[in-house]
């Protein structure tokens, strides 16, 4: 038995081609999800891919927050259902207050297109397990609005609670407060991050390397062995 | 119709680097003496009925949960007097 794994379509996504591939090469069961769809089609895990949905008008994550299948996705993962938001899915879940804090422009107003070395903080995440505690990873990053905010008391509040999941290592590439690429809610079942582990699960493209793979084996060996 | 405008800012606190972008370039442009910009979003709501309390209250909603990301923008709703 394997897990199924969805990924979600909304208008303007661009990177759920490469989710799909990057779960069937984890050996998880991939399952294309629609926008406009409210059932998840028994899927295990939800994945939200990078791109522009609605050309991030209004806000980055803004409008696809109110799709049809995020009212499901928002209910199902508020039980548990681990669900991971790279890049503009990142800022779909903060937008759905599935995650605390907001993405903003990058402080230098530049697309960032770069590969980018973290470090992960948490690996005891539904999608960082396979992971070691401290590991340094490097996967590619592009975006406009990466710049993670939150309040000093939620800040505090992620950092007390080992929720920031990944720190930009070699320089802060957007403004992001301190250094935070990606956080956890507080069961470890929801994961965001701005960069893409996705784009690195094949040695022939994005940064050369598989450091990305672990999120698909981690959720994988999570859900079969639950 | 009666038309009710919602203004967003982003809160004092947080960092907005295209307003900083403009204050920068006007005196470029020979507009000095602009110590600070912030840049925002007005929305312009034409409604359809009566602007009365239960309508406006609705407005205020629809701010609150989606025209403004109130983590991180303030918003102001107000009734734009008819010329």
């Amino acid at each position: 038995m394997t897990a199924r794994v969805g990924v979600v379509t909304f208008p303007g996504s661009l990177d759920d081609r490469d989710a799909l591939r990057a779960v069937k090469l984890a050996g998880a069961e991939p399952v294309a999800l629609w926008h406009r769809d409210k059932d998840l089609h028994q899927v295990d895990a939800v994945v939200l891919p990078g791109g522009f949905s609605y050309g991030d008008y209004l806000r980055a994550g803004a409008i696809s927050r109110f799709s049809p299948v995020m009212e499901t996705i928002i209910e199902q993962a508020k039980g548990g259902m681990p669900v991971l938001g790279i890049c503009n899915g990142f800022q779909v879940l903060t937008e759905s207050h599935l995650l605390p804090g907001a993405m903003l422009r990058n402080n230098h107003l530049h697309f960032v297109c770069k590969d980018q070395k973290l470090r992960v903080e948490n690996n005891t995440t539904a999608w960082t397990s396979d992971y070691a505690q401290g590991q340094e990873i490097m996967i590619p990053l592009k975006n406009m609005d990466g710049r993670f905010t939150a309040d000093r008391r939620t800040i505090d509040e992620l950092e007390a609670e080992g929720r920031v999941v990944f720190r930009y290592l070699d320089g802060n590439p957007n403004g992001s407060i301190d250094d935070i690429a990606g956080i956890t809610n507080a069961a470890g079942n929801v994961v965001g991050l701005m960069p893409h582990p996705e784009h690195a699960v094949e040695p022939l493209i994005g940064t050369g390397g598989t450091d990305g793979t672990g999120f698909f084996t981690s959720i994988l060996k999570r859900l079969v062995n639950a | 119709m009666a038309r009710v405008v919602v203004d967003v800012m982003l809160k004092p606190e947080i960092l907005d680097p295209q307003g900083q972008a403009v204050q920068r370039a006007l005196p470029r442009l020979g507009f000095e003496g602009i110590a600070d910009v912030r840049q925002g979003k007005r929305f312009e709501l034409e409604v359809e009925g009566p602007v009365d309390e239960a309508a406006l209250a609705r407005i205020h909603q629809a701010a609150e949960t989606f025209l403004a990301n109130t983590v991180i923008e303030d918003f102001v709703v107000r009734v734009e007097e008819s010329q």
